[in-house]
This record gives structure tokens, C-alpha cells and sequence, in this order.
């Protein structure tokens, strides 16, 4: 069963729920931290990295000798990467996506393939309990989707439970990283901005037919709109957690709730089967 | 011989956009016949690629040297590839300016002077959830 954690807004929790989540459910289950931009996941889990693997993508490089400035190569990007400019070939690398195109619109065979380095991958394990594995994009690049379907190759079947902490909105990076979930949990905050990007996360996960409940992360603040929209649309709230210091204090030493305090331990064993069981619910029903 | 000056609006009197890759408008004057035609940039909404663009539009008209406000990395390789020398404008009209170039007052920019993305106002996002690094700075230069 994979179970991915995604939001909309940034910041409302995902990470907090995920990682949380995935210590309760502990032995058989594995983490995946899909936000390759900026992991996080990894100060509280705390793995212990086994393997690290590069991610490394297609460029173009064109051989001059061979070049006769036919300009072909520029006719066929769609992307503005490999440009004419007064007979000299320029290549953009973060314009790049890899296509292939301009080799084949080359009539001179003079583009030839090289590698370059995108990211890596992590993986390991916490505690012997909890797989661990996340990507990281290298900082200035633009391409997150090669290191996160290299990361989302490294799901093991047969685990009883993958998290999938995925990143904030709702482009590319999102829709790959929840793809193939039996399950999405959104995590929000009862804000306007929490609701107008909830809006749109429920809309590609419509759309995706991942079927997805709430959890109401600082309960307290904003106001009733958010509960409203999710009661008026029938959209399950899963649960809720309060706008609470101690668990902002407990976040920012790095620490996991569920280590921190036998109470939050409690209610995350309990969340974590109830999330369990609720896919389980919706898997059956689908299939 | 021509010259690209970026613009807020299609004629002389616009004042010049101090944006290059998503610049409203290119004024491509014609020094000798004092003849000019206006583009209107296609570019303005790339969520990428719209330095590298907006720059080969300009080549493809001719140009021999450019007037604009800020010009990004990307732009600027492929400028200096061409050979066009970019020169700074202080702010005015795209006749001002044209006027400054004749006279030789305009100084020449030889390095990008702004990071990628300068010209993507609010909204504008690429689409990547956090939005791209640029976004959102807002139109300082509009006073």
C-alpha cells in the first residue's frame, strides 16, 4: 500500500504527519522524501545512508568539426536548450529536457550524447526499522522529475505501508511524486491561502482519481472556511491537530513528536492505523 | 542601422521597459531611414527561455546594438554570441533614449545585470508549486 502526504500550500505539515506517521507504523514500512528540492525528512528520521546513487540526464554536445550551421538542431528544440547565433551552436543545460530531438534533426551527425548530473539518490535505513530513501536535486537546477522517478523506483513491493512525502504545490514534481498511491492524505491549515491551495490539490488528485482525505493541521487559527469547503464537498477530515508551541518546539530540535511525547506517540499510532485503514477501505472499494 | 530598444509601449513615445526577455514591446529603429516597427514580445509569459527568446527575435530583425534596463544571463550569452553591443538606459522614452545613443551618452553593459527571471511579475509563476526563484518581485521601475 503507498500512502502519500501532499498540501498544496507549503509548509502546512506534510513532513510532520509523514514522518510521524511512518515511525508509528515502523518495522514494514518504507519512506520515500519526494520533495527533492529541499529534503527535510531526513532530520527527523535520522537514517543511516547505505547507498547513494547519481541521477544523471542526456545532454547535448555538439562535435564543431562536424558542424555545417544548418541550424536544424535549433529548429527542432522545443525548449530554446541548443540555439543558432550567427553560425555558432549555444547550449542552455537547465533548458534542457533530455528529448533527443536535436540529434536526430542533426543531418551531420555532430551532436553526440553526454552525461550530466542532475542529483542523487539516498537510501538507508532508521533504526533498522523504517526504509528510508530520498532525492536531492542539485541546487540551481530546474529538473526535478529525473531524481524523483529514480527515487520512485527504489518502492519496494510487498511493504506493508510506503510513505511518500511529497513536495508543496501542485505541478510536476507533486503529480509524479503521488502517482501510483493508493492513497493521499492532504495536510492543511484552516487559512485562506491553506484553502484556496487545498482547492487545487483536491482538483489534481480528481483528476489523478486518487481517492484522498484532510488533516486539519493548526486547528485554531484562521477561520471555518476550510472545515465548511471540506464538509460542503464531503471530503473526509481525517483528523486534527492544534495550533500548538510544544509541537513547534519539538519541530525545530529536529525531533520527531512521536519520540518526544508519550501522548503524541499515542495519538500518531493511532492516526497511523486509521490512515492505514481508511486506504485499505478505498482500495477495496476500488477494486 | 538598427537599433532594439525594449519598451512599455509600441511607439517612440513609450516609455522603455527596463525588463529585456520579457519586455512588453521591441521598438526596432531604423537610424538611417529614421523608420521604425514595433513588436510585441511573445515571450512574456514563458514560464523559461524567454532571454534566449526575446533575443532572437532582436538578432533575426538585424540589430546592431540594443537599448534596454536589465538584461539576464541567458539573454546576454546569446547577445554576446551575436556580437551586439547592450546599452544601459536610464529610464524616459524610447525617443529619449534614441536620442542619448546619437549623442553617444549611453553606457555599454558588458555582464548580465540581473539574475534570470528578473522581468516575471506576480502570477507568473512556472507552474512548479513554489514557483520559480525570480517570481514575483513586482514592477519596481514603475514610479
Amino acid at each position: 500500500m503507498i500512502i502519500s502526504f501532499a498540501s498544496g500550500k507549503g509548509g502546512t505539515g506534510k513532513t510532520l504527519v509523514a514522518t510521524n506517521v511512518a515511525m508509528s507504523l515502523g518495522q514494514g514500512c518504507q519512506f520515500l522524501d519526494c520533495d527533492v528540492e529541499a529534503p527535510n525528512a531526513d532530520i527527523f528520521l535520522k537514517p543511516l545512508i547505505i547507498s547513494v546513487k547519481s541521477v544523471n540526464v542526456r545532454m547535448p554536445k555538439v562535435l564543431e568539426y562536424k558542424c555545417n550551421a544548418c541550424g536544424k538542431c535549433a529548429q527542432a528544440c522545443q525548449y530554446k536548450a541548443i540555439v543558432m547565433v550567427k553560425e555558432k551552436v549555444l547550449i542552455f543545460p537547465e533548458q534542457c529536457h533530455s528529448c533527443g530531438a536535436c540529434l536526430i534533426a542533426c543531418p551531420e551527425d555532430a551532436i553526440i550524447e553526454e552525461n550530466r548530473n542532475l542529483g542523487y539518490v539516498e537510501s538507508g535505513t532508521c533504526n533498522s526499522n523504517v526504509d528510508f530513501a530520498r532525492g536531492i536535486l542539485n541546487i540551481g537546477e530546474m529538473r526535478a522529475m529525473p531524481v524523483i522517478m529514480e527515487l520512485k523506483s527504489l518502492i519496494q513491493d510487498g511493504r506493508r505501508v510506503v510513505i511518500i512525502d511529497s513536495p508543496p504545490g501542485t505541478a510536476c514534481p507533486v503529480v509524479n511524486s503521488v502517482e501510483g498511491s493508493d492513497y493521499c492524505v492532504l495536510v492543511t491549515e484552516p487559512t485562506p491561502f491553506g484553502l484556496s491551495d487545498l482547492k487545487q490539490a483536491v482538483g489534481v488528485l480528481k483528476v489523478m482519481k486518487i481517492p484522498f482525505g484532510v488533516i486539519i493541521n493548526r486547528d485554531g487559527i484562521g477561520d471555518g472556511r476550510l472545515e465548511e469547503y471540506c464538509n460542503a464537498e464531503g471530503i473526509k477530515i481525517i483528523s486534527r491537530i492544534p495550533y500548538d508551541r510544544e509541537i513547534a518546539e519539538i519541530y525545530s530540535n529536529g525531533e520527531l513528536l512521536v519520540t518526544a511525547s508519550k501522548e503524541w506517540a499515542g495519538y500518531f499510532s493511532n492516526l497511523a492505523e486509521e490512515i492505514v485503514e481508511i486506504a485499505g477501505n478505498e482500495a477495496d472499494s476500488n477494486n | 542601422m538598427k537599433i532594439a530598444v525594449s519598451a512599455l509601449g509600441p511607439d517612440l513615445n513609450s516609455m522603455v521597459d527596463f525588463r529585456f526577455g520579457r519586455a512588453a514591446y521591441f521598438i526596432i529603429m531604423d537610424t538611417d531611414t529614421n523608420e521604425y516597427n514595433s513588436i510585441q514580445n511573445p515571450n512574456v509569459y514563458s514560464a523559461s527561455g524567454a532571454g534566449i527568446q526575446s533575443a532572437q527575435t532582436v538578432i533575426n530583425e538585424g540589430v546592431e546594438a540594443i537599448i534596454t534596463g536589465q538584461m539576464g544571463p541567458n539573454a546576454h550569452r546569446v547577445i554576446n554570441a551575436a556580437n551586439i553591443p547592450v546599452y544601459s538606459s536610464p529610464g524616459g522614452t524610447v525617443a529619449d533614449n534614441l536620442e542619448r545613443f546619437k549623442r553617444d551618452e549611453l553606457e555599454q553593459m558588458s555582464v548580465p545585470s540581473v539574475a534570470e527571471k528578473y522581468g516575471m511579475g506576480p502570477g507568473m509563476g512556472g507552474g512548479r508549486g513554489m514557483g520559480p526563484g525570480g517570481g514575483g518581485r513586482g514592477r519596481w521601475w514603475q514610479k
